[in-house]
């Protein structure tokens, strides 16, 4: 299939983009790496009248190393982060994240940010993100807000973005050498869509026994003390027991804090 | 170096293929071409009240009523009580699955058509629709094809008495086995592109396909115009698979736009339509009972089997070519006293079946080795015993089996014995035993069949099939510069025929493949042929090209006996070279074809006034054709909390008689593997109650992946076939052939502890964790 028509504009700084947005409103959409976008304007499940590229805009490509944290600019590409071309203040976990993240092709192109405002479940940076409490920021016409990371993604394809806002980028704290991490997901074939994440962060130093079950119907389930872990009644959060999805999910959480203790 | 049969030469195809240079139907550009676009049912089954063009368009779009003298497609089985049913090109009165055409729209751009396609209203009455073969059987079920009595396209009887063995059996196995729907997903979907050249007074057609001939008498028949003023040809095809052997409506279609337009119209299919109006292949339901002695010493089978076969009757192979093969294939390799199989081609609202790679004898070999290793389990025997017990031994080749299949030769047990000892069974088996560390269930599995292949006249005229084969034929043509011309009807999508038959030039001719063009897929320059399907094209085309070439060769050694003084009989053809046997007098076979074309003046009084160009014909020895056959082993790891199953190895021992290029013939099983493993394990389109498809992306319908196809050990047993000119039989099919069956034993035989038993296709986490599930309640 082949998009629908629309205007395309690439602004050459955030400013721009906004009154862009903010002018078209709802028949706008926001084009970075079109590795979501792409396929929906194909299918002609979305058809905008008017796509705002924003990999022209210098703070979304910005990356900072902060006191406690590292800005990752929006249009950062998840090949980036797996080659290591970005800092890692998880201690490797946003790397091997990354690496995992459908084929080496769709990498080169996806960005942080776009998965992120995209909100599919079963995206790896909504789950990844959540479970790192990392800041999603956000600029719009009344200027710039952040966001945690746990209440950015509402539900399915849903978010906290505002009319006429942009994510420009994430904020990951830094974890402590003592922190350690697990992420395990099960896909029916390597490169496709999670049916099941499971995701834990261990950081002594910050009091963090953090975890995640990604991949459902909506926003991840964040489990902030995993100490005591229960996968199947975390799977019966948002899976009725006896049914494949519950079976998969609890086990994707149970082999993820099996690997902890690797 | 040897360059002729047997050797693994490099595919001279390849330096196109490999570098993304190959010429498709889309790299094509004209002047002044568009695009079309079609709107399509998304309604399964349904009356057409209406069909309103947008607005001001109306002059680009076209419906049923603007084709006024298309004929439909009609492909009618001979076989007595096949019911007739005419396929219009588009949408006539009602629509019978989603997908079905409803207009033809035409833009500058595809983007521009497809928006044209989105503004054409229908207007469809909706009707109950039939989403499941067995459901359609019911007397009570909707009429899809309101003349007909029921929704069977044929009903098949083979019958027998099995009064006897019914009473003698120890063991009584009976399952209910089903193979899921399928799409066939080549990597490059169909395609055409028409115009009329005026200067030849021809419609021209470029379109990927597996049989041009075909399509242009198809064409010829449709559009109600000689076969002088057609001309198709078929460029490099990105895979067929049998998906593009079949005269599509959209070429109709197309080339009638063509001609009502005259400017060029393409039409290039892309996967949405590929998946939600073409999943047309590999349903297959069986109720099979196999009744065997207490040593798993098969008796009888006995079956009743229901092909999906969608809508329509498709064009050339008709909708009952599947179940009419079930009924004279399932019986496989083995021997067996006794044999009753009825079957039925269910009429659905669904696309009409195409044969895919393998055809029946994929569904046919899942229902009898689920069996088989059912009966083993029952003798509590290995599976490889129960199946050396009941093959066909190599010394009652050839064998006629209960069905009529003439078995030209070949050692079935030794195949069966390789793939066990090349996987390490007994090795598996104790490891089997040990259990492995992280708790996933070993299991092993395996599948023999044998595969006819290069069938011929009577068979096919036994089978009703509207498109009979008969002999085929090559154009052999030596030029003067000693460059030989090869042209066949048959086509490549994959065969690498550009090499093969190179070769076979090479093995009579003694001249260097690189000296060698092979001309096929035009039906302007090209002997006629029903085209390449039924893996038939290494024996019928190869002898064709093989009979061709010793024709040439004795004329060559005739001219060439004349002028170096010798008798023909002397005379040998080695590296481009006609020589003295014996001594180093010698000329090139450039030196020879400068004499039949530029000095004629030298050749022998009696030459042959045709020259150095020659048409030969052939067929096999016996219209049954070839058997070549195949036991794939594989062994498993299934994680019985996931329900995922691994593949830890795979080997496979094959039979494909004499082979031409055994590289080749590896590159076939691998891609057949690769196919048999998406049967196995993965694909499947579904379809709900409305008879909606619902994988219409690559994300739902899953196709395996390098991570999830291992890379087999593959064993070569060469029993060259009596029948054919080398001795080559048909393999391209066997790869897909074999895998749903060895991985799905595989996966019986690890969790059958466990009391679970799959017998459906694909196995999927969610079905072995339903019948884990299933298993522990009980």
């Amino acid at each position: 299939m082949k998009a629908a028509r629309f205007d395309y504009e690439k602004p050459r700084e955030l400013g721009a983009a906004l009154k862009l947005l903010t002018e078209a409103g709802a028949d706008a959409k926001v084009l970075a790496g079109g590795q979501s976008l792409g396929p929906m304007l194909n299918l002609r499940l979305a058809q905008p009248a008017l796509l705002v590229d924003v990999r022209g805009l210098p703070e979304l490509g910005e990356v900072r190393d902060e006191a406690d944290a590292v800005f990752i600019g929006a249009c950062t590409t998840h090949a980036a982060i797996e080659d290591g071309r970005v800092p890692d203040p998880t201690q490797g976990f946003l790397r091997k994240v990354a690496r995992g993240i459908a084929y080496r092709a769709v990498r080169n192109r996806g960005t942080v940010g776009g998965s992120l405002a995209h909100a599919d479940p079963a995206a790896d940076w909504v789950s990844a993100m959540a479970v790192l409490d990392a800041r999603i920021v956000v600029r719009g016409p009344q200027g710039e807000r952040t966001v945690a990371a746990a209440d950015f993604v509402l539900g399915i394809m849903s978010t906290a973005l505002g009319e006429g806002e942009i994510l420009v980028g994430v904020r990951v704290p830094k974890l402590s050498t003592r922190a350690r991490w697990s992420y395990w997901k099960y896909c029916r074939k390597t490169g496709e869509f999670a049916e099941a994440i499971g995701a834990f962060v261990i950081d002594p130093d910050r009091g963090w026994w953090r975890g995640v079950m990604g991949a459902t119907e909506g926003a991840p389930v964040v489990i902030e003390d995993a100490r005591v872990l229960d996968p199947a009644a975390v799977a019966a959060e948002a899976y009725e027991p006896g049914t494949y999805e519950h079976q998969v999910h609890a086990v994707a959480l149970k082999r993820a804090a099996a690997a902890l203790d690797r | 170096m040897h360059k002729g049969v047997g050797a693994r030469l490099p595919r001279k195809e390849d330096a196109r293929f490999l570098r993304g240079q190959g010429q498709y139907v889309a790299n094509i550009r004209m002047v002044g071409m568009c695009d079309v676009a079609f709107a399509r049912s998304a309604v399964a089954h349904g009356r057409i009240r209406g069909i309103v063009k947008p607005s001001g368009r109306e002059a680009s779009v076209f419906t049923a009523a603007d084709l006024a003298g298309v004929r439909p497609i009609v492909a009618d089985s001979g076989l007595p009580g096949f019911k007739s049913s005419a396929f219009p090109v588009l949408a006539t009165g009602k629509v019978r699955f989603v997908g079905e055409m409803l207009a033809m729209c035409v833009a500058a751009t595809r983007a521009e058509a497809e928006d044209l396609a989105a503004a054409v209203e229908a207007d469809i009455e909706p009707l109950p629709a039939v989403h499941d073969m067995l459901e359609a059987l019911c007397p009570s079920a909707p009429r899809i094809h309101e003349h007909w009595p029921d929704n069977v396209f044929l009903e098949t009887v083979i019958d027998a008495d099995l009064a006897d063995v019914q009473a003698r059996a120890a063991i009584k196995v009976t399952r209910r086995i089903r193979t899921a729907r399928q799409a066939m997903n080549p990597m490059e979907g169909r395609a055409v592109l028409a115009y009329v050249d005026r200067r030849l007074d021809q419609l021209v057609v470029y379109a990927g396909d597996q049989m041009p001939h075909i399509t242009r008498t198809g064409l010829s028949e449709c559009l109600g115009i000689d076969h002088g003023r057609i001309h198709v040809v078929s460029p490099d095809v990105g895979g067929g698979f049998g998906y593009k052997a079949i005269l599509l409506p959209e070429v109709v279609c197309v080339a009638w736009l063509a001609m009502k337009l005259g400017r060029p119209v393409r039409w290039l299919e892309d996967r949405y339509e590929q998946l939600s109006a073409n999943a047309n292949c590999r349903e297959h339901h069986y109720d099979i009972t196999g009744y065997a002695d207490a040593d798993g010493r098969l008796l009888a089978i006995d079956c009743e089997a229901v092909v999906d076969s969608g809508a329509y009757s498709l064009y050339p192979f008709s909708a009952c070519l599947e179940a009419a093969q079930v009924g004279s294939i399932l019986p496989g390799p083995y021997r067996m006293e006794k044999y009753r199989c009825r079957t039925w081609s269910a009429a659905t609202n669904k696309p009409g079946i195409l044969p895919y790679r393998g055809v029946a004898r994929t569904g046919v070999c899942f229902a009898i080795e689920l069996v088989m290793d059912a009966i083993a389990r029952a003798a509590r025997r290995e599976p490889y015993e129960v199946r050396l017990a009941n093959l066909v031994p190599p010394d009652a080749m050839p064998f006629v089996n209960v069905t009529n299949k003439y078995f030209d030769s070949g050692d079935y047990p030794q195949a069966v014995r390789r793939a066990v000892a090349a996987l390490g069974w007994d090795g598996w088996r104790e490891k089997q035993r040990r259990g492995l560390p992280d708790g996933r269930r070993i299991g092993l599995g395996l599948a023999v069949y044998c595969e006819q292949a290069a069938h011929g006249t009577s068979v096919y005229y036994g089978w009703g099939i509207p498109m009979v084969p008969g002999h085929e034929q090559c154009q052999a043509r030596l030029s003067p510069d000693g460059v030989l011309e090869l042209r066949i009807g048959a086509h490549s999508h994959g065969q690498g025929m550009e090499t093969a038959f190179a070769q076979v030039a090479n093995e009579l001719l003694g001249i260097d493949p690189a000296n060698v063009r092979l001309i096929h897929g035009d039906t302007a320059l090209t002997p006629y042929s029903t085209g390449t399907w039924g893996s038939r094209c290494a024996v019928m085309s190869g002898g064709a090209v093989a009979t061709a070439c010793q024709e040439i060769g004795r004329r060559v050694r005739r001219i060439a006996g004349k002028l170096m003084e010798v008798a023909a009989e002397d005379l040998e053809l080695v590296n481009g070279e006609v020589r003295v046997a014996g001594t180093d007098r010698r000329m090139t076979l450039a030196e020879v074809a400068h004499v039949w074309y530029r000095q004629p003046q030298l050749l022998p009084d009696d030459v042959d006034p045709g020259g150095l160009e020659t048409t030969a014909g052939y067929k096999a020895a016996k219209d049954t054709g070839t058997f070549s056959y195949a036991c794939h082993a594989v062994v498993v790891a299934v994680d019985v909390e996931l329900g995922h199953v691994d593949i830890l190895d795979y080997a496979i021992c094959e039979d494909g008689g004499t082979l031409i290029n055994p590289m080749i013939v590896d590159g076939q099983i691998y891609g057949g593997l690769a196919q048999g493993i998406g049967t196995a394990l993965y694909e499947e389109m579904p379809y709900d109650d409305n008879a909606q498809p619902l994988a219409s992306t690559l994300s739902d319908y899953i196709l395996p992946g390098p991570s999830e196809v291992p890379e087999p050990r593959i064993d070569h047993m060469e029993t060259p076939s009596p029948l054919t000119f080398f001795g080559q039989k048909g393999i391209g099919e066997g790869g897909a052939i074999a895998p749903p069956a060895a991985i799905a034993n595989a996966v019986n035989d690890a969790l059958a502890p466990l009391g679970v038993e799959l017998l459906e296709a694909p196995i999927t986490p969610r079905r072995i964790l339903a019948a884990l599930a299933a298993a522990k309640k009980r």
